[in-house]
C-alpha cells in the first residue's frame, strides 16, 4: 500500500530546519517561561519530523520509533517544567525567567 | 495531487509556528501551536506513517497542549500579562535572534543540500504493527528506559506540584 507521493527528502528537511528555527527563534526573543517552553515543543516536533522523513525514506519503522521516544522526552519535560512554572508564579509571582537569577553569583 | 497537499500543510505549519511564538495571549499562541502539530501530523500520513500521525494527534495536540492550558488557566493569565508581554516584547529585540537563525538556516540549508540529491519518500506505509515489531525486539532497552525516564518525571512533577499545594495550606 502506498499513498504514491514523490516527496523529495530534502524538501521535508527544509521544512524540519525552518520549523526548528523558528523554535529557537521563539526561545530566544521570550522572556515568559510559558512560551520558551511553547517553543521547545516546536523545536522537539522539528527533530520528530526529520526522523520520520528519514525512516519514510528507505520504508523502515525506525523513524517512527525515534520520534516516540522523542514523545516519550516531551512528555517527561513537560510535566517537570510545568511544575517549575507553577513554583515560579507562586515565589516570584512572575513569569518572568530573568527573575529567578539567585544562581547567577 | 498528495504532493501538494505536503506543501500546503507544510506552508500552514511554518505561518501557524510563527504566529505561536509571537503572540502575545498564551492561549491564543498554544491554538495556533494545535494547528502546527495537526499540520505535521498531516505530513506524518503523507509519508506513510500513520502511527506517528495518530501519536501527533492523541499525545502532542491531546495531551501536551492541554496541559499548558491547564496550567495557563490555573495562573490566570488575563489583560494585564498581554500589556506585560507587549512591555517584555520590544521592538528591535528580535534583530540579532533572527540574524543568528538565519545564519543556521544558509549552514544546515547547506549541509542539507550535501547529503544525497535524488533521494524521494515514495509514501510507503509503515504499518503499526511493523512498528510495534522492531519497538519491542531491537528497542527494548530504549523502551525501557524511556520508562524509568516517566518515571523520574512523575515523581519529579509529584514533587514539585506536593511542595505548592503545602504552602498553599500554611498561608
Amino acid at each position: 500500500m502506498t499513498t504514491a507521493i514523490n516527496i523529495p527528502l530534502e524538501h521535508v528537511f527544509f521544512l524540519a530546519l525552518i520549523l526548528f528555527l523558528i523554535g529557537a527563534f521563539g526561545v530566544l526573543i521570550r522572556r515568559n517561561i510559558i512560551f520558551m517552553l511553547l517553543s521547545l515543543e516546536l523545536m522537539m516536533n522539528a527533530c520528530g519530523l526529520a526522523f520520520v522523513a528519514a525512516g519514510a525514506r528507505w520504508a523502515e519503522p525506525d523513524g517512527q520509533i525515534m520520534f516516540m521516544f522523542i514523545l516519550a522526552l516531551a512528555a517527561a519535560e513537560v510535566a517537570v517544567a510545568l511544575g517549575l512554572v507553577v513554583q515560579l508564579a507562586r515565589r516570584f509571582e512572575t513569569l518572568d525567567i530573568d527573575r529567578a537569577e539567585e544562581l547567577n553569583g | 495531487m498528495s504532493v501538494w497537499l505536503f506543501y500546503i500543510a507544510a506552508g500552514v505549519a511554518i505561518t501557524t509556528a510563527i504566529l505561536a511564538v509571537t503572540r502575545k495571549n498564551a492561549s491564543h499562541a498554544l491554538i495556533y501551536l494545535v494547528v502546527t502539530l495537526l499540520s505535521i501530523a498531516v505530513i506524518f500520513f503523507l509519508l506513510g506513517a500513520p502511527f506517528a500521525a495518530a501519536l501527533e494527534i492523541v499525545i502532542y495536540a491531546g495531551a501536551i497542549v492541554v496541559l499548558f492550558l491547564f496550567v495557563v488557566m490555573m495562573l490566570n493569565l488575563g489583560r494585564s500579562s498581554v500589556a506585560r508581554e507587549s512591555q517584555w516584547l520590544r521592538p528591535g529585540m528580535w534583530v540579532l535572534p533572527a540574524i543568528l537563525s538565519g545564519v543556521l538556516f544558509v549552514v544546515f540549508g547547506f549541509e542539507v543540500l550535501q547529503v544525497e540529491n535524488s533521494a524521494k519518500i515514495e509514501g510507503q506505509v509503515v504499518p503499526p504493527k511493523e512498528v510495534g515489531k522492531v519497538l519491542f525486539h531491537e528497542y527494548l532497552l530504549g523502551v525501557e528506559l524511556a520508562g524509568v525516564l516517566l518515571l523520574a518525571a512523575l515523581v519529579g512533577a509529584f514533587h514539585l506540584g506536593r511542595r505548592y499545594l503545602e504552602e498553599r495550606r500554611e498561608t
